[in-house]
């Protein structure tokens, strides 16, 4: 093994992270060199960590040198220990306190509307993440990591798991491609992450390779929680069994489409109107809905047209999407604003669950409306499509108060 | 000697003189009532100016010579060229040749670009600074390397300190896009064009010397005009006063950042909930990318709500003269035009107004228009958990902003300062400011991304958004919040050496600065 080792990100426009150099000595002790500028008022408090950590990995000699831009602990201590972990062989991890407010589970059928995407790698993204309210967050280790970043990126988004309030949004990593990504699990599995993307998945197998690995990781920990599965079909091959893949299993919670690897696998380009894709996009929808689960719609990475997207938000919600990606924050209302019912939509709805009301007020046990008798499942989506509403605030709460009918 | 000091108002240890004259410390918003008259400049004498009304001299060395300059004097300067000017650092060479000593700089505000000034407060030239210190020359400053203390004040305590004779302008020098050679000046023609000199308007009615320095002279007269030749002794014609692209600085963009739009989302949304937006609102939106963010969304809740405002303060650009032309304001109000937009705005649009801290913010007059303005947005580098707010110095007890007209739009009917919660980890919500340059009494909203804090004594504020769904917090959960994120900072550390004092809207001290610790 070397004696040197670096990790973290420096340069004009990086902030909120640090680029640490380790370099292991024989018996000069513990030399830190701290350039930050946060200096005046964190500098004793970063070393005071640095000093902790080197000690938690039974370091005695060695020359550490932090570029910080103003880092967090959790991402201090990330950095720090994937340079130590380039240098010793070991198997601890400098773990620092969950937080008891992510520390919450979430539901199958919970909305998932928006997930925003985050670069696994690049801290100053994810800490505000979870104000502009998206569905889920993405941490992600796969395409948005550079190859010889994985590995402190994987760190980093253990820590960030712990220590990051995302504010109630669902909790999400992207794994690298399997059987790559299995690796992966041991830095998110015992970190309560609430779901995990599966990257270009093809075969039902794959599913189960990655069930069969976090059960393990979580037996070793003994740990018991579900962790949701969204496979992301991004294949020809992907799309043929996307129906396997959906049913393979119980915590398979969505389907998504990556349409960028898609078109290309079919050796073709992306096109707007996307008639190449439209074909895979049914399928997905269809194999989805059969599986019962929702089905996700592929990013639109065009940030700055916001018509654009309200147009591709309409098209997905047409097709039967339940969600889409994104990859701005900005992005996130326009997506809920658009996946969220329309005012006919909401009508109809509106009346449905009136009758329902009233038939429960009456005791009946059958709701209709006018002559027409509403099944249960037509009840139950009225009531998601009041609810999706109101949280778009396209409804009052208490609407019932002046419906006249 | 040790310098006694004396606990003002918001209780902060003020010296009983600084740079050897004394001072009083601040008292309150509105205790400190002077008595008196006003400063008067000298009688002069058409029999002394040239009759044909040529006041023109070769050059500014020249000019300065005539005004005749000498060590200790005061020497003043605008800041309408932003950082583009060329004449202040210009101003202090000459003085330097000529072998001044111990000069008071009095600009309306510093640059970056005056960063050479350096050189001549370290040779002696330039005894201190009474203005602002920003960037480079505030790091100099905190050093403890000026010869006397710095004196920072707002727009309008500038006009104050002029007319009142707190400060005796011994020579002003007025760069002027375009005059004629009786020295009537305008902002709004020429090469260098900034729109508008309301900043050199108390140095015009009240310097001992009037130099206006020209890259664009015209025949008499030079209309309109914004300075009167009537106050001018001398006319200097160059080839270039200012760098065009850096009078007009580009940095007055709308954010990009998502989170500071949100920031500037939940702005308006809050001032639309409390029922603040409505025919015939006034507002006021600074030039930064947050601020002027603010203000396209007030537009767009503008026309949601098919009304207009009555005016809107400038500082102009594009945006606001968007919005002036689309009929959403009546009047823009302008003390300073950021871009061209505004420039040719104020030229062409007799609705677009130039004002000077005189009309807008002077505290030592009957009224001014700051506090008719019914929304204003400014900024801050610290706030603390009584509202009070610092924008002249960071966390790490340096001193690098000027004031600005913000103490002055203090007295707007609601002030909103939309702040991240944190900048770089360093929190902005604070347990106690490290330089108080406003009173907290003055600040109603604190809009973070995270949470939004109304000031207790706002109870008809707290009252309208009880039922809103915008996260309203107190500023003590705001600032556990940020420190949860965080950590806890260390206070800054300072040496006893008093390095510059924040004078207050009425001259009073608010607050000292400290050397930072080696």
């Amino acid at each position: 093994m070397s004696n040197k080792a670096v990790a973290g990100n420096r340069g004009d426009d990086i902030r909120s992270d640090c680029y640490v150099e380790l370099e292991l000595t024989k018996n000069k002790g513990i030399q830190i060199d701290l350039q930050s500028k946060v200096k005046t008022l964190f500098g004793d408090s970063i070393i005071e960590l640095c000093k902790k950590e080197l000690k938690f990995f039974g370091l005695k000699n060695c020359i550490i040198k932090i570029e910080d831009t103003g880092a967090l602990d959790y991402v201090l201590a990330a950095r720090i220990e994937a340079a130590i972990k380039q240098l010793i062989d070991t198997d601890k991890e400098y773990l620092l306190d969950l937080l008891p407010q992510n520390k919450y589970k979430t539901k199958k059928d919970r909305y998932r509307r928006s997930r925003l995407y985050l670069p696994g790698n690049t801290p100053k993204l994810a800490l505000n993440a979870g104000i502009h309210k998206p569905d889920g967050v993405i941490l992600d280790l796969e395409d948005s990591v550079a190859p010889a970043k994985k590995f402190e990126a994987a760190i980093l988004v253990r820590n960030a798991l712990r220590s990051v309030d995302f504010y109630g949004t669902e909790r999400m990593v992207r794994i690298n491609q399997i059987p790559k990504g299995l690796d992966d699990l041991k830095y998110i599995v015992p970190h309560n992450v609430n779901l995990i993307l599966v990257p270009k998945c093809e075969s039902a197998e794959q599913i189960k390779l990655v069930n069969e690995k976090i059960d393990k990781i979580l037996n070793k920990h003994n740990l018991s929680y579900n962790i949701f599965l969204m496979p992301i079909i991004e294949s020809a091959l992907g799309v043929i069994k996307a129906y396997e893949i959906a049913t393979v299993a119980e915590n398979v919670v969505a389907l998504a489409i990556g349409l960028e690897d898609y078109t290309a696998d079919l050796g073709t380009q992306r096109t707007k109107e996307g008639k190449e894709t439209f074909l895979a996009r049914c399928q997905i929808v269809n194999a989805a809905k059969a599986a019962g689960i929702q089905a996700i719609d592929s990013v639109f990475s065009d940030v700055s047209d916001m018509e654009a997207l309200k147009q591709n938000v309409l098209e997905s919600k047409s097709l039967g999407f339940d969600g889409m990606g994104c990859i701005h924050p900005r992005q996130i209302k326009v997506i809920h604003e658009f996946f969220a019912p329309n005012e006919k939509e909401i009508d109809k709805a509106k009346k449905i669950v009136n009758a329902f009301h009233i038939a429960t007020e009456k005791g009946l046990g059958v709701v209709s409306l006018g002559s027409k008798m509403i099944d249960p499942p037509v009840v139950k989506r009225a009531q998601r499509t009041i609810e999706q509403a109101i949280d778009a605030g396209k409804l009052k709460k208490n609407w019932r108060n002046n419906y006249a009918g | 000697m040790p310098v006694k000091s004396i606990k003002n108002a918001v209780g902060r240890l003020i010296p009983e003189t600084i740079n050897g004259k004394p001072v009083i410390p601040f008292q309150g918003v509105g205790k400190y009532k002077p008595t008196g008259r006003k400063f008067a400049p000298k009688i002069v004498t058409c029999a002394d100016y040239p009759l044909d009304g040529n006041k023109l001299v070769p050059n500014l060395k020249e000019a300065l010579i005539k005004a005749g300059i000498k060590d200790g004097m005061t020497i003043s300067t605008h800041h309408h060229f932003r950082n583009g000017d060329l004449i202040a650092v210009e101003i202090f060479k000459i003085a330097q040749q000529l072998g001044i000593k111990d000069l008071v700089w009095y600009p309306s505000a510093s640059f970056p670009c005056q960063e050479p000034i350096i050189e001549q407060l370290e040779n002696g030239t330039i005894h201190h600074i009474e203005g602002s210190m920003n960037g480079a020359l505030g790091r100099f400053t905190s050093q403890g390397k000026m010869k006397g203390v710095g004196v920072l004040r707002s727009h309008g305590g500038r006009y104050q300190a002029v007319q009142d004779g707190d400060v005796v302008i011994d020579i002003a020098v007025i760069a002027a896009p375009t005059a004629d050679p009786f020295g009537n000046a305008n902002g709004v023609e020429g090469p260098s064009a900034c729109g508008l000199l309301g900043f050199a308007l108390a140095d015009s009615q009240y310097a001992d010397k009037v130099i206006v320095v020209t890259d664009n002279l015209v025949d008499f007269p030079c209309i309109p005009w914004q300075i009167h030749g009537n106050y001018v002794d001398y006319v200097v014609q160059m080839g270039q006063i200012g760098i065009p692209e850096k009078i007009v600085s580009g940095t007055t963009q709308i954010t990009k950042s998502p989170d500071r739009l949100l920031i500037a989302e939940m702005t308006a949304q809050f001032c639309d909930e409390a029922g603040l937006i409505k025919d015939g609102f006034s507002f006021q939106a600074g030039a930064g990318g947050t601020a002027l963010s603010i203000g396209v969304f007030f537009g767009e809740i503008m026309r949601r709500k098919g009304i207009k405002a009555r005016f809107a303060r400038g500082g102009s650009n594009k945006y606001l003269v968007d919005i002036l032309e689309e009929g959403l304001v009546e009047y823009i109000l302008d003390g300073q035009t950021f871009d061209l937009d505004g420039v040719r705005s104020m030229r062409d649009n007799p609705r677009h107004v130039n004002t000077s801290p005189f009309t807008s913010y002077n505290y030592h007059g009957k009224g001014n228009f700051a506090g008719i303005v019914d929304i204003v947005i400014l900024g801050a580098t610290e706030v603390d958990v009584n509202f009070n707010a610092n924008v002249v110095t960071h966390s790490d007890g340096y001193l690098l902003h000027g004031i600005g007209g913000w103490q002055n739009c203090l007295f707007g009917k609601n002030v909103i300062l939309p702040i991240p919660l944190f900048r770089d980890r360093i929190p902005v919500i604070r347990e106690e400011v490290t330089t108080i340059c406003g009173p907290g009494e003055l600040i109603d909203i604190i809009v973070t991304e995270r949470g939004i804090a109304i000031n207790p004594l706002r109870k008809d504020l707290i009252d309208k958004m009880k039922d809103s769904k915008l996260p309203i917090k107190t500023i003590h959960e705001l600032k556990e919040e940020a420190e949860r994120i965080c950590g806890k900072p260390k206070a800054a550390e300072f040496e006893e050496k008093i390095i510059a004092a924040i004078k207050w809207v009425d001259g009073t001290v608010i607050d000292v600065v400290k050397q930072v610790k080696k």
